[in-house]
């Protein structure tokens, strides 16, 4: 048609902006790449945090590892807000279909005292955990230099809050009157032994000071370990108990995992991958918050009648393969 | 049965039990370890359970709502980019509105962001945590959609196509840099203060509602887009403001003077920052929506006005000097417009003397300033240009040690004398534009005495040297003869009409 | 006295918004501009669900409005049957 060979003549006097094309090349570049890469001010700030002056407000000074570069870190999933949020509306779009199918069926009413009281005491304090993890990843996301780095945690202490909320809406289906089962768990959460080693390293890792020691200590290991105790270890346990059914409500958090995961390995392999003195230091923290978490996590698993076993060897596996694993 | 009980829950319970029972008393750190920052400023805090939360929003909804924004946004964005939506444009001068925009307010979009994540992490109480975190990530939304949003027409024009590069060290944008870092280097509460209610309920509307109509005026049908998208976010951040200043006061009477103080501080250095907006409404959009003068009538004197009634109950009256910009109304714009003519050779983006016909409708909107002080001046550059003598200044001007804008404002009760001001702090002089700054540096100055004036730094050296030249291509990354100068005889406009031939 | 507003995103589910709203508040001023409409009360507005939900003809989650909201003046007051603006004065 007529148009096309008229506009043909208006051409473009660039391809996308100047630090894009400084970083990725003289073409056009994708959604991700315009909105995460050198937008961050970098230099002639104005004042000093008044609440912590040894810092310039933007400042690759909050953790002790070093980059020459802190945009080498790239997400893979390319989450920027838009892509996030599209995904997760998706996802959350299944998971609801999921949760109105179990009420509609009714089976939160089928479930055995067992299932039940397992649900109660090993499940449901796992969602104050997940507020820890959203204090946590907001928290780095406000130091972390660089807005790759900052927004894919930002991201993930959403996600947090959204398990959490998640975790306390199936403590309300499966609850005769609903809340009280969250109360029961919250008391054991506060008060019962075998919960406070878990209680005690949330506690710990939210007055961490250095961004990335944090998140190894909460997105590596703890979330390492727990994730895959509660989707292998507890479903199954849970099923034995006649509480199969369940598995439809906590599917969702498999699935994040695995979503998550590919952040945080791109995150620790791009750290490491820099210098032996990161390498060192991710190392040293892996080391030292594992065994604080199968401490922690110990008698949960115990009280659950199961052990910490698989899950284990399968957060031991990708800490292997991210070359973090001190074998002593 | 189950589902019928839970289906019971009402709103507010729901959101209770969804959200404000995930917190606990923590016992093996102490609450001051985990929130170091929550009292510092002085601010008394005795319960924060009585803090209400303004939308009850669970991540649930937050993200169907956020998606289905989102998915019309984009649409829109690939539309205009498909169809040379740029061609439909009223007029190539509107761009340089967007221009600014995307180096002035885009990376404030993104220090909101940061601010708000550090304060959603900082807040003890978990409702007010939860609604910052909320806010932080529309902050980046916004951030980023404005980039994209840009991004079709950074490829057919100048001045955006290092915005973050140019927010770090371009003279004039250290007025919106330095406004936001101080917010953001300020505890807590005055960052909420200073952004979700003098910011976000105060004057945002000022900022965005007579932006996007203009947007919408002069064919730019991304920015309207993105612009009442946005706007969709900031009604959840506006009644965010108006909860905290209430839970603030509430909380305990000994934050009554902090909060004043607070209030009086952000709204000069709010309209102050707003000149900018003012200038653009009145002088860079070809088709217009309302003068500044009337939109300040409307957003800040009505809409303010009530809500500063609501809040005597507190003990809070209307901001000091507030009546300086009422007055003032009559004048910024056409003295920030008269600033940015003469330093249009620094500028990353077209300057231009009015039309006659735009004359006409600034001497309609302001028959008592206009035609008095401000056409003279402009129909004078006019015939100085038509003689081939564009007028450039070359020399620096001294610039206000905590707003940062250029000592040109006149005095609020004599508008045909510069108003000046200047205190000594510690054997040294600083020099401000007006009683409402002085104030700010008096109360404060170990903070503002470290601002990183633009003018100062470039004559110690501090910007690649002395050569002017060097300064606006090197160091600001504004390319000659591209970004820069006036509209008329531009490469801009030469681009444009070529492609108006095409289409 | 103090005027209340609020501000929609002037297209198709803004119709029956406005349209609920002015049947539920007599008083209230209905202010059209560009891509935008503004609804304007002495002291308080509300939006009720029910109201909302007829002029619809299906289902309206007062959260919902958020979609379409562009500007607010006034104390919000939410919950699952209505959306209120007030002032106190």
């Amino acid at each position: 048609m007529s148009i096309e060979i008229k506009t043909a003549e208006i051409e473009p006097i660039r391809q996308t902006y100047g630090h894009t094309r400084r970083r990725f090349g003289d073409k056009p570049a994708t959604r991700y790449q315009e909105a995460s890469f050198d937008i961050q001010p970098t230099e002639n700030f104005h004042y000093r945090p008044m609440f912590d002056e040894r810092h310039e407000l933007y400042d690759p000074g909050y953790t002790a590892l070093k980059m020459e570069d802190w945009y080498a870190f790239s997400d893979p999933r390319q989450f920027y807000y838009g892509a996030w949020v599209g995904a997760r509306a998706k996802f959350q779009e299944s998971t609801e279909t999921s949760f109105a199918f179990f009420e509609k069926r009714h089976l939160g009413g089928q479930l055995s005292d067992e299932a039940r009281r397992l649900v109660t005491e090993c499940l449901l304090p796992l969602r104050h955990v997940e507020l820890g993890a959203n204090m946590n990843n907001v928290g780095i996301a406000s130091t972390a230099y660089g807005t790759t780095l900052s927004q894919a945690h930002m991201f993930h202490g959403m996600d947090r809050l959204a398990v959490a909320q998640y975790l306390s809406r199936i403590g309300l289906l499966i609850d005769d009157s609903p809340g009280v089962l969250l109360g029961e768990a919250k008391q054991l959460w506060m008060d019962d032994p075998d919960w406070q080693g878990v209680r005690r390293y949330v506690e710990d890792t939210l007055v961490l000071e250095d961004w990335a020691e944090l998140s190894v200590a909460q997105n590596l290991v703890l979330d390492g370990l727990l994730y895959p105790f509660v989707q292998e270890t507890l479903d199954a346990r849970l099923m034995d108990a006649g509480g199969g059914q369940l598995a439809m409500l906590t599917d969702f958090m498999g699935e994040w995992f695995k979503d998550g995961s590919r952040f945080i390995d791109a995150l620790m392999k791009t750290l490491a991958a820099e210098s032996d003195e990161n390498r060192g230091l991710l190392a040293q923290w892996v080391s030292g918050w594992r065994e604080r978490a199968v401490a922690a996590l110990q008698p949960v698993a115990a009280k659950a009648g199961v052990t910490l076993d698989d899950a284990l060897s399968i957060l031991d596996e990708r800490l292997a393969k991210l070359g973090l694993l001190e074998t002593h | 049965m189950n589902a019928k009980t839970s289906k019971r829950l009402n709103m507010k319970e729901r959101y209770r039990i969804m959200t404000r029972d995930l917190d606990w008393e923590p016992s093996y750190q102490r609450y001051e370890d985990i929130f170091p920052q929550e009292s510092f400023e002085g601010i008394k805090i005795t319960d924060w359970s009585q803090w209400e939360d303004p939308f009850r929003l669970t991540m649930d909804n937050y993200w169907k709502f956020q998606a289905e924004k989102e998915r019309k946004l984009y649409a829109i964005f690939d539309a205009v980019s498909q169809n040379n939506g740029q061609m439909k444009i009223s007029d190539p001068r509107y761009l340089n509105a967007v221009k600014l925009f995307i180096t002035a307010v885009t990376p404030l979009e993104y220090n909101a962001y940061k601010g708000y994540a550090r304060v959603g992490r900082q807040f003890g109480g978990v409702g007010a945590r939860i609604a910052c975190q909320m806010q932080s990530i529309d902050e980046l939304r916004h951030t980023q959609t404005q980039i994209h949003a840009m991004s079709h027409y950074n490829k057919y024009f100048g001045g955006m196509h290092d915005f973050p590069h140019m927010f770090d060290r371009v003279w004039y944008l250290s007025v919106p840099k330095s406004f936001f870092e101080d917010a953001s280097t300020a505890g807590p509460f005055e960052f909420l203060t200073a952004i979700s209610f003098s910011f976000e309920y105060v004057l945002t509307n000022l900022l965005f509602l007579p932006f996007m109509s203009g947007a919408a005026y002069n064919g730019d049908m991304n920015t309207v887009t993105f612009g009442f998208s946005a706007q969709s976010d900031e009604a959840r951040h506006m009644t965010l403001g108006l909860e905290i200043i209430k839970f603030i006061l509430e909380q305990h009477e000994d934050n009554v003077p902090i909060v004043q103080r607070w209030l009086d501080k952000w709204l000069w250095r709010g309209y102050r920052l707003l000149s900018i907006v003012g200038m653009m409404m009145d002088y860079m959009l070809p088709n217009k929506v309302m003068s500044w003068a009337e939109a300040w009538t409307m957003y800040y004197e009505e809409a303010g006005g009530a809500l500063f009634k609501e809040l005597e109950r507190y003990g809070i009256r209307p901001p000091k000097y507030a009546e300086q910009t009422v007055t003032g109304k009559h004048h910024v714009s056409h003295q920030a417009w008269f600033i940015f003519y003469q330093y249009g050779h620094a500028t990353a983006f077209n300057t231009w003397i009015p039309t006659a016909k735009e004359m006409d409708w600034l001497s309609e909107k302001y028959p008592d300033t206009f035609d008095r002080l401000y056409r003279p001046r402009f129909e004078l550059l006019a015939e100085k240009a038509a003689r081939g003598e564009r007028f450039y200044n070359n020399t620096l001007p001294q610039l206000c040690q905590v707003c940062q804008i250029p000592l040109s404002i006149t005095e609020p009760d004599d508008d045909t004398l510069l108003s000046h001001r200047d205190t000594v702090h510690e054997g040294e002089r600083y020099h401000f534009c007006s009683d409402g700054c002085r104030d700010i540096f008096q109360h404060e100055p170990e903070k503002y005495v470290q601002a990183w004036l633009p003018v100062h730094q470039i004559l110690q050296g501090n910007c690649g040297g002395a050569d002017l030249e060097k300064v606006i291509g090197d160091y600001y990354r504004i390319e000659m003869g591209e970004d820069n100068l006036d509209f008329e005889g531009s490469a801009e406009q030469r681009r444009w009409n070529a492609w108006k031939q095409a289409v | 006295m103090s005027r209340v507003f609020i501000a929609l995103q002037d297209n198709e589910n803004a119709r029956f918004i406005v349209e609920a709203v002015t049947e539920d508040n007599p008083s209230a001023e209905v202010k059209h501009s560009p891509a935008m409409v503004r609804i304007e009360a002495d002291d308080r507005l509300t939006i009720l669900r029910e109201t909302v939900e007829e002029k619809l003809g299906r289902d309206w989650d007062t959260q919902e409005l958020q979609v379409d909201l562009i500007s607010l003046g006034g104390n919000v007051d939410e919950d699952d049957d209505s959306f209120t603006l007030y002032w106190n004065t």
